[in-house]
């Protein structure tokens, strides 16, 4: 047949042709952006527009990084060096940078103690966070409040120790008696707690050395982003156990603990934070006697933390909600009684669920905890707002002092943001 | 007599060793404390009401055991200043000139100056004082609950103040008032001619009224616009959004000298409010008001009477022609034991930053990038208001 065909026509290719390479129009950068960037006239036109004020905002910005002067002593200094050309001022941050971080008053020969518990922060969270890890390190994982409290407070080790041989002691009481009666041993393991703290003061007191290992540092000392991240990391792990709680507790059937819920959420979400922060700072001190020194940052502790689990508490719900009647008809039908129902069928999934709304509140909560500047706290914004921009010689300075806090924040926040996907996909093993 | 012997021994560390000796044991529990980044002890802090009142019960048993008459002259406020070793002095968060923490953390400024006066009048130590910062709106509920002994923010003393808020403004450390800013292009000379200007304005200020009150007495118009906090009024004033800006001339100067061309907008001489900022002490204990009272007085004095940081050592080291000065100094008569403490109380006011006008000059004056004329806070030697009674 191919004999016969070779002889009818004049030329036939034996080989095959070399591939050519796409149009130039197919390929490459050129069909990228004829696809996404000019795809119709309106997207070219607002491609242009966009790319004109991309220039415009790098034209600006770029020379004004650049050329930014990091070694002045002021702003007027600063200012001669730059001799009228456009440049930042970052000298403002390579000066205060150190009292943008720990505020103001925290001594600075002992910057290593919270930078230490900043390092262990991530030794601590690791094993909660990544569940590949041996659950062994979540042994160091419950002393590191402890440690990290020694570290940034300094004092007689005593405290921390108390504290902990305190939590030790109530859970001994509460296993004796948890057999009896569930009620008996959390009241009896709450109590026990209590007493124990009551008569360790006295210890305390009586043993603590006059020179301590670690030198003791005020609350009101306590300042800069290392207030921040006190803030937010104590009240987003206080207020998600407790955010579990008052959401179960609103999906009870027993009427006092379920109005108690529901009154303590509504009553909570209805009011600012800003209000429930005043009250702690201000309002308290009408109440309590002269003289009494009950810690601001722990009356701050408590307030967002209130704020926080309410939130939680609610996102908690919607993930309860969410899940089909079946899924507490078939706990129910395996003979699980409630704490093992909620422990092993139910909050799983409900928690899976409401991983994004747990980050969101998360992040909401840590950038809340700028709040505190308006009850003279010096966090981030309030050291800048105060003290530095104060300063005769950096009265002026806005751009710069406020870049470099956003940028730490958003370091923070976006961190969070990317675990909290990480942890979505890494959970996502099924339904999909 | 009973009275200067009564004061004499009554230093802290006297206190403290017999307050010691009285319970048996060594001085109190001291504890390390870090102020202006300085290392310092000082005695375990008041916690409870039953240990304010054992404390009071061991003090007063010292004064006994010690062979003095109890000294009801010794104000409730003076015993726990001296028995904390602190002043504890409330001050802003941060206001250019009168009080800011600088790269190490030591506070400086005007009103900080006052609050060190007292602080070495009572204690005999400048640095013995815990700066309490206060924002406008907790500033009066920290005087009142007691969490700071003295006032030294800025504040007007108002009628309202004073009276219905149960304070006691103990005299005036700075007389301000509202002025105005305009760029020197506009070639305006006295507010009189502002008329259809627009103006950066505070909202919900006093200012806001008396620039009212200011504009319809003299029968001109303008265009308020309103503005929240001082700095989003500079980058109004700056682009031009508003022709003037109007606040407390000390902070228009302030604001003026962070400009990057302060000399291209001008000061105008009206000024239309008073505003009188005094630091400010609890009603009800009027020995305490008289100590802060008379420390700020002899501030005032010294300048009147040339008595300056750098010469007082060689006034207070004997008696002078002058007998004001001795008095002052406490080199002659006992105004120290009047009040309750040391013969030299006022010699250690004045030297801890010198008297009324170096602090002026050195944290606001004309040489600072603040450059605030006397004007007004001038003795009245000079023109000004600033007139102490006399030291007698």
């Amino acid at each position: 047949m191919s004999d016969t065909h070779a002889h009818s026509v004049a030329f036939v290719r034996t080989e095959t042709l070399p591939q050519l390479p796409p149009p130039v129009g197919e390929r490459g950068a050129v069909k990228w952006m004829r696809e996404n960037l000019f795809s119709t006239i309106p997207n070219g036109i607002l491609t242009l527009v966009a790319l004109y004020v991309i220039y415009r905002f790098a034209a600006f910005a770029l020379p004004w990084i650049a050329n930014g002067i990091w070694n002045t002593d002021s702003l007027a200094e600063c200012r001669e060096v730059l001799d009228g050309t456009t440049g930042a001022c970052f000298s403002v941050i390579s000066e205060r940078w150190n009292q943008l971080l720990f505020g103001f008053s925290y001594p600075s020969e002992l910057y290593w103690r919270p930078a230490l518990a900043f390092v262990l922060l991530f030794f601590a969270a690791a094993p909660v966070m990544f569940f590949d890890l041996p659950r062994k390190l979540l042994i160091f994982t419950a002393l590191y409040p402890f440690i990290a409290f020694w570290l940034i407070w300094g004092g007689t080790i005593l405290t921390p120790l108390f504290a902990l041989v305190g939590i030790v002691v109530g859970y001994l009481v509460y296993s004796r008696y948890v057999r009896d009666s569930f009620a008996m041993g959390f009241f009896g393991g709450v109590l026990a707690a209590l007493i124990f703290w009551w008569l360790s003061g006295y210890v305390t007191a009586a043993l603590a050395p006059e020179e301590p290992f670690l030198e003791a540092v005020q609350s009101r000392d306590m300042g800069g982003f290392m207030l921040n991240m006190i803030l937010g990391v104590v009240c987003v792990s206080l207020s998600l156990p407790l955010g579990i709680v008052l959401a179960l507790g609103r999906q009870s059937s027993m009427p006092i603990i379920k109005w108690i819920c529901v009154i303590f959420i509504e009553f909570i979400r209805g009011v600012p934070l800003i209000t429930l922060l005043f009250v702690a700072n201000v309002v308290l001190a009408y109440f309590l006697p002269p003289g009494t020194t009950f810690d601001l940052i722990l009356r701050v502790i408590i307030m967002i933390t209130m704020f926080s689990s309410a939130y939680i508490a609610e996102v908690i719900r919607g993930g309860l909600a969410a899940l089909p009647k079946g899924q507490y008809e078939a706990a129910d039908s395996l003979g699980l009684d409630y704490a093992q129902a909620m422990r092993l069928i139910i909050l799983p999934q409900a928690l899976k669920i409401s991983i994004p709304g747990i980050v969101n509140v998360a992040v909401g909560l840590f950038k809340d905890t700028t709040l505190v500047s308006v009850i003279s706290m010096f966090d981030l914004v309030g050291m800048i707002r105060g003290p530095i921009l104060s300063s005769t010689d950096w009265n002026g300075v806005y751009w710069e002092l406020f870049m470099a806090a956003s940028v730490l924040f958003f370091v923070v926040c976006y961190g969070i943001s990317q675990y909290s996907q990480w942890l979505e996909r890494r959970l996502a093993t099924d339904h999909r | 007599m009973a009275v200067v012997l009564c004061a004499a021994p009554l230093t802290p560390e006297a206190f403290k060793q017999s307050l010691g000796a009285l319970r048996g044991r060594d001085p109190l529990i001291h504890y390390t404390v870090y102020r202006d980044g300085k290392k310092i002890d000082r005695p375990l802090g008041v916690t409870t009401q039953e240990e304010v009142k054992m404390k009071k019960t061991a003090f007063y048993g010292a004064l006994a055991v010690a062979g003095l008459a109890a000294s009801t002259a010794s104000a409730a406020t003076l015993d726990d200043v001296r028995e904390r070793g602190v002043l504890n002095c409330g001050v802003t968060t941060g206001l250019v000139g009168f009080a800011s923490p600088d790269a190490n953390g030591v506070w400086d400024g005007f009103d900080v100056g006052v609050c060190r006066a007292v602080a070495a009048a009572v204690l005999g130590d400048p640095e013995a004082v815990e700066f309490v910062p206060t924002t406008g709106k907790t500033r009066f509920t920290a005087l009142a609950s007691g969490e700071i002994d003295m006032l030294a923010r800025n504040t007007t003393w108002t009628f309202s103040r004073d009276v219905d808020l149960k304070f006691e403004f103990v005299g005036i450390n700075y007389y301000d008032g509202q002025g105005f800013m305009v760029p020197r292009d506009l070639g305006v000379s006295s507010a009189k001619d502002l008329d259809g200007a627009t103006v950066c304005i505070q909202t919900g200020t006093t200012t806001e009224l008396n620039l009212a009150d200011y504009f319809r007495a003299n029968n001109i118009s303008y265009e308020p616009v309103p503005i929240e906090t001082n700095a989003e009024a500079q980058q109004q004033y700056l682009a031009g959004a508003c022709d003037v800006y109007t606040t407390d001339a000390s902070g228009l100067a302030a604001t003026r000298a962070s400009f990057e061309n302060p000399g291209d907008h001008v000061l105008l001489p009206e000024i239309v409010s008073k505003e009188p900022l005094g630091p400010l002490v609890r009603h009800g204990d009027n020995d305490w008001g008289d100590i802060v009272r008379w420390t700020l007085n002899a501030l005032i004095a010294a300048e009147e009477l040339g008595v300056t940081s750098a010469n007082i050592e060689e006034l207070a080291a004997a008696p002078t022609g002058n007998p004001e000065v001795n008095r002052l100094l406490g080199t002659e008569g006992e105004l120290g034991a009047m009040l309750g403490l040391e013969a030299d109380w006022a010699k250690n006011a004045i030297a801890a930053g010198g008297n009324y006008g170096e602090l002026f000059e050195k944290n606001i004056g004309e040489n600072t990038p603040i450059g605030l004329a006397r004007g007004l806070n001038a003795q009245w030697t000079d023109g000004g208001l600033l007139y102490s009674p006399p030291f007698r």
